[in-house]
């Protein structure tokens, strides 16, 4: 039976990663993971200089998931390099280095810095909710996104994702635009923008008044998004939102995602990539799969 | 990979103060915890996702149990779930997590040793464990609703206020201070901001050693979401901006180094 997975060319040893902020670099998970088990790590957004993030409370509770508004707080590209790329090559996975910015440059300037460094692909997040400018500005409007995409295109030598927002009218026209801009895989869905008000003190919960909710309240808005958004494009497509365990995985990855990231479920059992690894690889033997790429998509 | 989220076992569990409540739980985190530290207790009910963090109130090692004293926040809360659980349930847990207090600062010194509301109940390990010159513990309450004194005055010299006077001071843990003429070489405190604020305001006028446990919500409890993050003076070695981890560089820091 065959876990592997091939996005992009980059051979991964299974279908699982971890989404994008939920996870820092690794290095504080790997006292509950082993992070040799996983398909990849992908690492928390980068930007060329570091980011203080939003002011506090940055977090909430929901009904089946949660809220946040960090603001993409991060050290910069130059510790980024400095210290979580030695890191995490200590480990038999893929490194995924998610780079954001506030502006076409930004996001360009760290490509170009990462083009020599020893990681093993990029994702471009271009759909986060809680920054004023850059993020989702270029994740709602397709031609922005295919601009973006494009731009990035011509520094990366790495494979790049383009991470795409769930806060859009299409998600297929988003996917095709930056499938259209070179894109060699998408990655979705970010977090759906919300908002939560505190009754008794009449006020909003998070200091960014909004943010973005996830976990499995999300799951299935993600899993149509995942299944039009495979269905759009030739490129493969990363899936997530709200992936507790193995099967809400498997869901993903019959919908067409080649691979999943797991990130709130992070927070609830900080072990739990191992046991959706576990439970993915139970789920092809018990139903006769000999390999992922047979699973991905196959629901009509 | 040498940590896992686990069930604790409930080993008792009791009504201390109105909305107060107290549980003692089997688990491994009693064997490393330290005062000061918190455990991340996570619910049974699927559609509570992050675990709350409490504060450990007393560690048995001998028993591998702890003991955590914790309010009620409401209705269909996580908290009000832990408080209906009974001898034997299980409760998933992680921790011991943070750094807690250094003990070993206070030798030979005048120490405050000052709890405010639910910041409370971790001063009780850290008196019991404390070995210093003059242990001053003071705690602020609401109302006459106080819990753990009879604890606190096994160790040491206890002072209490209460925001209606009903018990101790009329006021705050400060206003105890002035009005029992107390004095210190050394302060450790956890309680809500404003009167950490007002600790590290004293602190700081006086030249005083302070040592402040912080709270903020928190998601992984671990140093990996950036959700708990505290100002700080100079710029954190992990962060590179001005921002400390709660979580995982705290909950303790010295007052110097935190603008709150």
């Amino acid at each position: 039976m065959d876990m592997r997975v091939n996005i992009a060319g980059i051979e991964w040893k299974n279908p699982v990663t971890v989404a994008s902020g939920t996870f820092g670099s690794g290095a504080e998970f790997a006292d509950y993971v082993d992070l040799n088990r996983l398909g990849a790590v992908t690492t928390k957004g980068v930007a060329n200089i570091p980011w203080a993030g939003n002011p506090t409370p940055r977090v909430a509770e929901t009904y089946g998931g949660m809220m946040n508004a960090v603001g993409l707080q991060n050290p910069g590209i130059d510790v980024f390099c400095e210290r979580d790329i030695p890191f995490l090559r200590k480990f038999d996975t893929k490194i995924v280095v998610n780079v954001c910015g506030k502006s076409g440059q930004d996001y360009c300037e760290v490509v170009e810095r990462l083009a020599d460094e020893d990681v093993d692909m990029l994702e471009i997040n271009i759909s986060c909710p809680n920054v004023k400018e850059g993020g989702i500005a270029f994740g709602q409007n397709p031609k922005a996104a295919e601009e973006i995409t494009k731009a990035v295109k011509k520094y990366a030598k790495q494979p790049v994702i383009m991470k795409l927002s769930p806060n859009v009218t299409s998600i297929a026209e988003m996917a095709k635009a930056v499938e259209a801009g070179g894109a060699d895989a998408v990655s979705l869905i970010n977090t759906i923008t919300g908002m939560k008000i505190d009754i008794n003190r009449k006020s909003f919960v998070l200091a960014n008044r909004t943010g973005g909710v996830s976990g499995p309240a999300i799951h299935p808005i993600a899993v149509r998004m995942v299944y039009e958004a495979a269905n759009a494009v030739e490129v493969p497509v990363i899936g997530m939102g709200g992936i507790m365990n193995a099967e809400d995985a498997i869901e993903m990855i019959l919908a067409g995602a080649s691979a999943v990231s797991v990130g709130t479920a992070n927070f609830h059992d900080p072990g739990v990539t191992m046991k959706i690894v576990d439970g993915i690889e139970e789920y092809m033997k018990a139903q006769g799969f000999e390999s992922v790429a047979e699973m991905v998509g196959i629901v009509k | 990979m040498t940590k896992k989220r686990e069930n604790a076992i409930v080993l008792s569990q009791e009504r201390i103060a109105q909305d107060i409540c107290s549980m003692w739980m089997k688990t491994g985190a009693a064997l490393e915890a330290k005062p000061g530290q918190f455990i991340s207790m996570y619910t049974n009910d699927g559609s509570k996702l992050l675990p709350r963090p409490i504060s450990i109130c007393e560690i048995n090692r001998e028993e591998s149990s702890l003991r955590v004293v914790y309010r009620v926040t409401g209705k269909n809360t996580g908290t009000e779930e832990f408080s209906r659980m009974k001898a034997g349930d299980t409760i998933p847990v992680i921790g011991p997590l943070g750094n807690g207090f250094p003990l070993e600062k206070a030798a030979g010194k005048r120490a405050f040793l000052m709890g405010g509301g639910i910041g409370v109940p971790p001063i009780l390990e850290l008196a019991k464990q404390m070995d210093c010159g003059v242990k001053q513990i003071i705690v602020g309450y609401r109302d006459s609703e106080i819990f753990l004194r009879d604890e606190f005055e096994q160790n040491g010299e206890v002072y209490i206020s209460t925001e209606d006077g009903s018990v101790g001071t009329k006021g705050n843990v400060m206003d105890a201070i002035r009005e029992n003429g107390l004095e210190a070489d050394i302060i450790y405190a956890c309680g809500p901001t404003p009167m950490l604020r007002a600790i590290k305001a004293y602190a700081e006028e006086k030249g005083i050693e302070c040592w402040l446990s912080l709270e903020e919500r928190m998601a992984c409890g671990i140093g990996a979401c950036l959700s708990c993050v505290c100002q700080t003076k100079e710029k954190d070695h992990h962060s590179n901006v001005n921002n400390k981890r709660i979580c995982k560089d705290g909950p303790v820091f010295l007052s110097t180094e935190v603008e709150i």
